[in-house]
């Protein structure tokens, strides 16, 4: 056992990371063999990005060390990780949109005080590495005009450029449609091929599975379980990951009433939101429609047009039958809920209290005010009511609303979102990534609302890039593809391939067409 | 029309620009350097009168003019550093910190000039630089260029150089990402503090030199007030050169074009028929930028991270 290569390719000893109050890696010890795939598996917080941020040197670690491949690795440092041959592909992109690949792929691998870049010899090296590991990419092109699935094959390049010997993916099928993802893991399979030893990060537990050899699951900033891939199951390593076993809500089939929401060939302008392009839909009272897309499609466009706040350039949007200007403010008091897509930029105000920011879109109604002064006493007792009836978890209500945990964030927002109505309960819900970042834990709560504000009558238009969460709580689907929209179908006639496929543009067959009609 | 042809086929007429433009691009190509990397420089104006006095005053203890030329870019790195102190590494407001520092370096400058001669009433002079007579002899450009000093050739050459260094070298590439994603910097090793540190000292650099040829080269004394505004049309310049030094040259010329045509104009009379006040040929130079600046600036690629502070470890 003396020899070099029985020497593991990672080694961490005892690593711990404090961020104030919060100790997010509490002594984690793990090792990666050679050409093995390490997956770390935890919900948001538990500490993997912390970690893997140790491990590249963005972070220093409080304690604890690491070694690669028998040597130490100096903390805090990138230059010398990559060094090591650490590479490192990041959930968001490290790459200059307005450069090119090449230009991407350099920066740092030559002494700084050169007069001349090497870029010739860099682009044939760049094109050698790409065929090996079958990458294909134009070392010239602009990265702000590849797709996200070439921009992680930039990311890829680059680490491989560099002469990576062991890769980090965070979150690396986050942004991917199906098709992607899967091309990601056969190049991944390369990898191992050529020697690579990978850590792959995720919460999504049928990936985990599929593709790693062993999993570690962190949860509070602890490892609390290392198990091979081979012989655990999903509902172990949810259990382990969440503390608890998490039972997720069931939809039930109903029958949809009458249309609440539809938009008739609606085009809407081209700006940083994306835009519309013809597209139609019908949301009828009682059911839940999900519109399948990769970020960037025109989610945001539709979002924003079913909630008042754009306007449609051609076509006609309609709220029960009737057209209402895009003023939000009359289609809140239309009864239309709205779930942004970004809780902390658009949906709460961080600095101002959970109760201000709980009567925020009826703070002009004469529940919350007279003569235009803060009715205070109703407000709170409104905001207490909310808490306690969606049970937000809080040390009071006048506690800034950024302190709040995500999940508990977004409990809110869906408190006030359902409370729309006053006592009767909303008639249309916009909920744009409604659980994104959240844990299995608080994802299953605020399904349960939105199947029950669905039984209770609500149409519901939620957007997401989830396909679990689809096929989970859905009942119609439509794909969005560059501001076009699929027919919303019956999700029973979705298979996770044809739905991958109307999102990556795809037509959908005519035969499910028919099935439709 | 053939008096305004006259005027601009006059050699007088292309003396004057080149020399109203060379500390514009000492200036422009200094905010660009700064801008590349994602830090905006609003202290560019106080560094110019720093740079001024700076300069000015070692030649008038006795160095020589090189040697001023030289301590007034070391004054302007130096503010650089304090920028960068405040805006890189503590990731504080770039428009306070910059304006802070304006009024700063403006006011240090007087102060130092009122404490250095305190009781004089015609300002004292030195010796500026000499016209390059060697240079006339040129074809087209030479009666242009042959009346002007080493500092403006030195401002045209560095024109090229900057460009060659954003674009060709590995310094310039971490630069210029260091604008558009410091994360992407820092995630290949590069130090996204040191490189925005180095930007900002070498870009104030140039500013210092801008200020310094106001002092060496197109007068031979201090006042206060010289600088007037120069560092600000810098500021609008770089935005009109979508941060590319070669059309920043342009829009320098462009500019100083401009305000020679309105010093002449004023002095021909029969131009116009009716008599117009003095004050709306001043303004010609600053409402043509205006209307430049906003035809092109509608297409400006800014730096994707200009005056975003990047902290580490954060997204």
């Amino acid at each position: 056992m003396s020899t070099a290569s029985a020497l593991p390719a990672l080694r961490l000893r005892g690593i711990s990371k404090r961020f104030g109050p919060l100790l997010a890696n509490d002594d984690i010890s793990l090792e990666l063999a050679r050409g093995e795939v390490l997956a770390l598996l935890g919900e948001n917080g538990a500490g993997k990005s912390t970690l893997v941020s140790i491990l590249f040197g963005h972070y220093v670690a409080d304690a604890g060390r690491i070694e690669v491949f028998g040597q130490p690795l100096p903390p805090g440092n990138p230059a010398a990780a990559l060094a090591a041959g650490i590479g490192m592909v990041h959930q968001h992109f490290a790459l200059a949109d307005n450069l090119s690949v090449l230009d991407n792929v350099m920066l740092g691998s030559e002494p700084l005080w050169r007069p001349f870049s090497r870029r010739s010899a860099a682009r044939r090296k760049l094109l050698d590495t790409a065929r090996r590991f079958g990458l294909a990419i134009d070392p010239e092109a602009r990265i702000g005009k590849l797709s996200v699935g070439e921009r992680q094959r930039v990311e890829i390049l680059k680490a491989l450029w560099r002469g990576a010997r062991i890769l980090i993916l965070d979150e690396p099928t986050a942004v991917l449609t199906p098709q992607e993802s899967e091309q990601l893991f056969g190049t991944l399979a390369e990898l191992i091929r050529e020697g690579l030893s990978l850590i792959f990060i995720s919460h999504k537990l049928d990936e985990v599975l599929r593709v790693s050899d062993r999993v570690a699951v962190l949860r509070a900033g602890r490892l609390v379980a290392e198990r091979p891939a081979r012989g655990t199951s999903r509902a172990e390593l949810a259990e382990l990951m969440v503390g608890r076993s998490v039972v997720a809500p069931t939809r039930t089939r109903r029958e949809p009433g009458e249309i609440i929401l539809a938009i008739d060939r609606v085009s809407t302008a081209a700006d940083r939101h994306g835009m519309l392009d013809r597209a139609s839909l019908e949301v009828r009272a009682g059911e839940i429609v999900a519109i399948a897309g990769v970020a960037g499609n025109g989610q945001e466009a539709l979002a924003e047009l079913a909630c008042g706040l754009t306007a449609a350039r051609h076509g006609r949007v309609a709220v029960s039958g009737e057209v209402l200007a895009a003023r939000p403010r009359a289609w809140i008091a239309r009864k239309v809920a709205r779930i942004p897509e970004d809780r902390h930029a658009v949906g709460i105000v961080g600095d101002l209290p959970v109760w201000e920011n709980a009567v925020s879109e009826r703070l002009h109604t004469p529940a919350f005010s007279r003569f235009g002064w803060i009715r205070r006493g109703a407000a709170r007792a409104f905001a207490n009511a909310l808490v306690a009836r969606f049970d937000i978890r809080l040390s009071g209500i006048d506690v800034p609303t950024r302190a709040l945990s995500g999940g508990n964030m977004q409990k809110l927002i869906l408190g006030r979102a359902l409370a729309v109505g006053g006592e009767s309960a909303p008639l249309l819900i916009i909920a744009n990534q409604p659980t994104w970042g959240l844990d299995i834990g608080a994802v299953a709560e605020i399904h349960r609302r939105l199947l029950d504000a669905a039984a209770g009558g609500a149409a519901v238009l939620m957007i997401s890039e989830d396909l679990d969460e689809i096929m989970a709580i859905a009942d119609r689907v439509a794909a969005i593809f560059k501001g076009r929209l699929s027919a919303a179908l019956p999700v029973e006639q979705w298979t996770p391939a044809s739905l991958g496929l109307a999102m990556a543009g795809d037509p959908v067959a005519p035969a499910e067409h028919a099935d439709a009609a | 029309m053939s008096e305004l042809y006259d005027i601009v086929a006059s050699s007088a007429f292309w003396i004057a620009v080149l020399r109203i433009a060379t500390p514009l691009i000492f200036g422009t190509l200094g905010v660009l350097l700064c801008e590349r990397a994602g830090v905006l420089n609003l202290g560019i104006e106080g560094i110019m009168v720093a740079g001024a006095f700076c300069g000015w005053l070692v030649v008038f203890q006795g160095a020589d003019l090189w040697t001023g030329v030289f301590v007034a870019a070391l004054a302007g790195a130096l503010l650089g550093l304090v920028h960068a102190g405040l805006t890189v590494w503590l990731g504080l407001s770039q428009h306070v910190s910059g304006l802070g520092l304006t009024l700063l370096a403006t006011s240090l400058a007087s102060y130092a000039y009122r404490v250095s001669f305190p009781k004089v009433s015609t300002p004292p002079t030195i010796e500026p630089f000499a016209p390059l007579d060697g240079l006339s002899g040129l074809p087209l450009i030479g009666p242009a260029l042959g009346a002007q000093t080493a500092m403006t050739v030195l401002a045209l050459a560095l024109v090229p150089v900057i460009a060659w260094i954003l674009q060709r070298t590995p310094v310039g590439l971490a630069v210029r990402m260091a604008g558009e994603n410091p994360s992407a910097v820092e995630a290949q090793g590069v130090s996204v503090l040191a490189v925005r540190t180095g930007a900002i000292m070498a870009g104030s650099a140039l500013m210092g030199v801008a200020g310094a040829f106001l002092t060496l080269s197109a007068f031979n004394a201090f006042f206060f007030n010289m600088v007037n505004g120069r560092g600000w049309i810098c500021v609008a310049l770089v935005v009109f050169a979508s941060w590319r030094p070669g059309k920043a040259l342009l829009g320098a010329l462009l500019f100083a074009a401009f305000d020679a045509l309105q010093l002449r104009l004023q002095q021909s009379s029969g131009l116009l028929p009716v008599q117009l006040p003095y004050q709306l040929y001043l303004m010609l130079p600053y409402i043509l930028s205006i209307v430049a600046l906003v035809v092109m600036a509608r297409r400006a690629a800014y730096p994707q991270a200009l005056m975003k502070p990047y902290r580490k470890g954060e997204r």
